[in-house]
């Protein structure tokens, strides 16, 4: 079923979600967009998509683990949790969306990651449909549709009117709030912008590449003489980690604040000297090591342990943010890639 | 909010403090009831910190079969293990856990012939599954443990294998050290050759633990005798964070060693990258 | 002139002066090229390039490639040799192995506003005069140079190379470069208005480290951040204020020794402002010690490690410091 607001403007629509639960958004700022908090006066983005992925809402740089005090020989486990209250993220890509799906196989599988999960399920996830999907995007190598980016809701806007299909329970109770602002809509009117959005995606420049099936091949991969000469010029920054909406290594720490110790956890990037780093050794010494450990990861290592589905979906940051423009593409290309340029 | 994750730790007691050697005290840790602090099966680990200090990943020296408390044998290497080094008796500390696989005690272990063999430190994960054995006893064949230290004074537990594993009915200690030393009598040499010169039985199943090196070279001589690497377990040390294959640290090819390990036979690490 | 290069650059591989090329390579789009070490003419056939999107300064890698055996010839840019001779004077870079070849530059272009035009499929760009002609598979587009040019840039410092073997193109001036106007603005501001303004622009950081891993003062082998023991690590803090220290403490580090070169605050990918930090310490240089560039000679008098009886008492930075 799908439904569309009856003759409201979008901010009528963000102002009646906001004043039930937080809504966050992307929109626009002097750097780029960003997922903020919708308040009265802040627009939809026009970008594509937002600077940081939205792994943040669930997944966040940074986040309290639990708090120590000690005294004398003794410590005392102080628990300051709060509930994480409903909220509503509108706005999220097809790729982002997929990549929820990529965290929610580590993060809720066995030993299920609490602080995630209530992230998770407090959350009602509305997806946008891609109208101008951009060169540096390749969700469609991974088998993602830009055109259904699914989610809760799957939103999409045509010629500025937004439309609504919910896909899930809570989706449909999403739908159900806000019933006196929605009217039917007509399905051809999304098929047909659907077809539009494929239309577009397959003339993108890297339409045509696939990532190839390495599940078989984890050593001869790994063996590979290729690795040396891409990661040649890697600056062994984290740059493509933390931009990255499936990257979700982390680290936890202590932070002694003088009163208490502040256990958190946060984001931590295999390209990293010290990401392996032990006392006594470090099993990766060197640059092309890290680089090759975290693509390794994503085309290979993630799908033999997740029915082939890959550690990557697609979206293209790393190709915009990385210092030195290597980036998972290129990777694809050497790596067991079709067509490759060799 | 009271929170359940795996990540927060509850905290114990450390009750006894034993000096192994210049650099090795093996801790004794009681719940705060005075309870033992949690169950698990021979070559799990633990997460043990102190806020502030550091959290780590140790194998849990005891065995299970120990009702009352539960052992780490801890070497002196890190920022942490110092400050381990350097507590008195009564020091509470944060503990999550256990973690890990361990060691196949009901599976491929189970009424074979055990070959223990170890170095340095590398015998702490090892003595929780030995003293398992040696409780059940009649689940298993004869045992073999090959232990080599620096020297005499760097055994882990020297009075417990002296007293009891030496006098046990169908166990044999071969003890080594590496350079000859006043007042020892027994084996000189590192533990690859010793075990070479020993020549076992290809039928015994093998575990085996220690430095790298020594792993490697004892491997190699394993095999030349006529084991299979089907038959050698070994268990992994990587810097881990998380301890239930989330962090992503201890990743090794397609596993995590933390939660798909840490004991691996030697026929699953030759299908794994070389990183570990 | 990219053709010139390669030629130059086939004819010093192939008669043996120079063992390989550290030059730019390019991708799948035309502004995305990538530092690499060409050791065949094949290879340079293939990837070599030199474009308008060629921001990368490559000096730092020349601290590992000459440490191996045998020349390497590097393309660098008028800035890209001040850091070169930076490295040099430090003792990063083995000068007799490395041949440098100085290339002119016009100003490299921001992919990023390029796409605010709205211009996508790019197929390449280049200088025309005081223009950038952009070329893509919709047409053609002749564009304001100073539109589309990265913020550095825009208040170029020098057209001169400081240091070279050679010198392909031509050879341009130190300029009267308005560079320190973003940081007398930042000065007029009140102390709260400043640390709101930092603290605002910080608090995108997500401690990649790209700033630092990519800039050439960042030379040391085992970086503070990198070392666990430090307190100070190499990634987000449980208190986000670690976090902007670790730029201050950082623009500390590289106080004397920066040279303006940019490249921090290109490969930000939160777009933080960093390189005026660096080019404040810089200006406070040039007004307590006199006008010092770093790397503009090869063995510099350095005003922060150089003791003269004239230099300015401390009393007078405290001054200027407080308000």
């Amino acid at each position: 079923m799908t439904y569309k607001l009856n003759g409201i403007q979008l901010n009528e629509f963000f102002a009646r979600v906001a004043s039930d639960k937080k809504l966050y958004l992307p929109v626009d700022t002097e750097n780029g967009a960003r997922f903020e908090e919708w308040t009265e006066g802040k627009t939809l983005s026009s970008k594509l998509n937002t600077v940081r992925s939205a792994k943040d809402f669930f997944f966040p740089q940074v986040q309290g683990i639990v708090d120590f005090k000690l005294e004398g020989k003794n410590i005392e486990v102080i628990d300051r949790r709060e509930e994480v209250k409903d909220f509503v993220v509108f706005g999220v890509r097809a790729c982002d969306a997929a990549a929820f799906a990529v965290l929610d196989r580590v993060f809720l599988s066995e030993h299920v990651d609490s602080f995630y999960a209530e992230k998770r399920n407090a959350a009602t996830v509305i997806t946008l449909a891609c109208s101008n999907p951009e060169e540096t995007c390749f969700c469609s190598s991974f088998g993602i549709d830009a055109s259904a980016p699914g989610g809760d809701v799957e939103a999409r806007l045509v010629e500025d009117a937004l439309y609504l299909s919910p896909l899930t329970e809570k989706g449909e109770a999403f739908v159900e709030s806000i019933k006196d602002l929605l009217v039917s809509a007509d399905d051809a009117v999304v098929e047909a912008d659907k077809a539009l959005i494929k239309a577009k995606i397959a003339k993108l420049p890297l339409a045509s590449l696939k990532p190839a099936d390495l599940r078989d091949k984890q050593l001869e991969t790994f063996e590979s003489e290729a690795w040396a000469e891409l990661s040649q010029s890697c600056l062994g920054c984290g740059s493509c980690t933390f931009v990255c909406p499936t990257c979700q290594c982390y680290d936890i720490r202590d932070f002694d604040t003088g009163h208490e110790v502040k256990r958190f956890r946060c984001w931590d990037s295999c390209m990293y000297s010290d990401f392996t780093l032990m006392a006594a050794e470090n099993p990766r010494h060197t640059q092309p090591e890290r680089f090759r450990q975290r693509f390794m990861h994503k085309l290979v290592y993630f799908p033999m342990n997740n029915d082939g589905v890959y550690g990557c979906v697609g979206c293209g940051r790393c190709l915009k943010k990385c210092p030195v423009s290597l980036n998972i593409v290129k990777v694809m290309k050497r790596i067991g890639g079709v067509k490759n340029e060799q | 909010m009271n929170s359940n994750d795996t990540l927060i730790p509850f905290v114990a007691v450390v009750t006894d403090i034993r000096v192994d050697t210049a650099d090795i005290k093996t801790f004794r840790v009681h719940s705060l009831d005075g309870d033992k602090p949690l169950k698990h099966i021979p070559g799990q680990c633990a997460m043990l910190s102190i806020p502030g200090v550091g959290e780590a990943m140790f194998s849990i020296t005891s065995s299970p079969t120990n009702e009352d408390f539960i052992e780490f044998s801890i070497k002196k290497c890190g920022c942490l293990t110092e400050w381990l080094h350097r507590i008195e008796v009564g020091q509470q500390i944060c503990i999550r856990g256990p973690y890990g696989n361990g060691f196949p005690v009901e599976g491929a272990l189970k009424g074979k012939d055990l070959l223990f063999i170890a170095g340095g430190i590398g015998l702490a994960p090892l003595r929780s599954v030995i003293n398992y054995c040696r409780h059940f006893r009649s689940n298993y064949g004869i045992i073999d443990v090959v232990y080599g230290a620096r020297s005499k004074d760097d055994f882990v537990d020297y009075e417990e294998i002296e007293n009891e594993w030496k006098k046990e009915d169908g166990m044999k200690v071969h003890l080594t050290i590496d350079r000859p030393q006043e007042n020892w009598d027994g084996h000189v040499g590192f533990v690859p050759a010793f075990v070479k010169e020993l020549g076992f039985d290809t039928t015994k199943t093998v575990i085996l633990c220690g430095p790298p090196i020594m792993i490697k070279l004892t491997l190699e001589e394993l095999i030349k005798l006529g084991f299979e690497n089907t038959q050698i377990f070994t268990t992994l040390e990587m810097r881990m964070k998380c301890g239930v294959g989330k962090c992503g640290r201890c990743n090794v090819g397609n596993k995590y060693v933390c939660k798909d390990g840490p004991v691996f036979s030697f026929d699953q690490l030759d299908e794994l990258p070389d990183e570990y | 002139m990219q053709k010139v290069m390669l030629e130059r650059a086939k004819a010093l591989l192939s008669d043996g002066t120079v063992r390989a090329v550290l030059a730019w390579e390019k991708g799948d789009f035309a502004y995305d090229t990538t530092p690499a070490v060409f050791n065949s003419a094949e290879r340079l056939e293939k990837g070599f390039v030199y474009s308008p999107f060629c921001g990368a300064n490559l000096s730092k890698y020349l601290i590992k490639e000459t440490q191996k055996e045998g020349k390497i010839l590097v393309f660098l840019k008028p800035c890209d040799t001040y850091s070169f001779n930076q490295l040099v004077s430090e003792h990063r870079i083995k000068r007799e192995n490395v041949y440098v070849v100085g290339v002119e530059c016009k100003g490299m272009l921001d992919i990023e506003k390029i796409r605010e035009k709205g211009v996508t499929s790019l197929i390449s760009a280049s200088w025309e005069g005081e223009q950038v002609r952009l070329v893509t598979a919709d047409g053609e587009i002749l564009a304001d140079s100073s539109e589309l040019m990265q913020e550095r840039c825009l208040c170029c410092k020098s057209k001169k190379h400081v240091a070279y073997d050679e010198l392909l193109g031509e050879e341009g001036e130190v300029l009267d470069s308005n560079r320190f106007d973003e940081v007398a603005r930042l000065e007029a501001m009140s102390a709260k208005e400043r640390f709101e303004f930092w603290r605002g622009e910080l608090s995108r950081c997500i401690r990649c480290n790209a700033c630092r891993n990519v800039c050439p003062a960042c030379s040391c082998e085992k970086c503070i951040f990198d070392n666990p023991d430090s307190g100070v690590q190499n990634k987000a803090a449980a208190d986000p204020f670690e976090e902007n220290l670790f730029h201050v403490i950082r623009a500390f580090h590289v106080a004397g020794r920066c040279t303006d070169c940019g490249e921090c605050s290109r490969v930000c990918p939160e777009h933080i402002p960093l390189h005026l930090l660096n080019r404040k310490f810089i200006k406070d240089i040039n007004e307590l010690y006199g006008e010092f560039q770093a790397g503009e000679t090869e063995l510099p008098r350095e005003p922060l490690t150089e003791y003269k009886a004239d230099d300015v008492e401390p009393g007078v930075v405290y001054e200027r410091g407080a308000e």
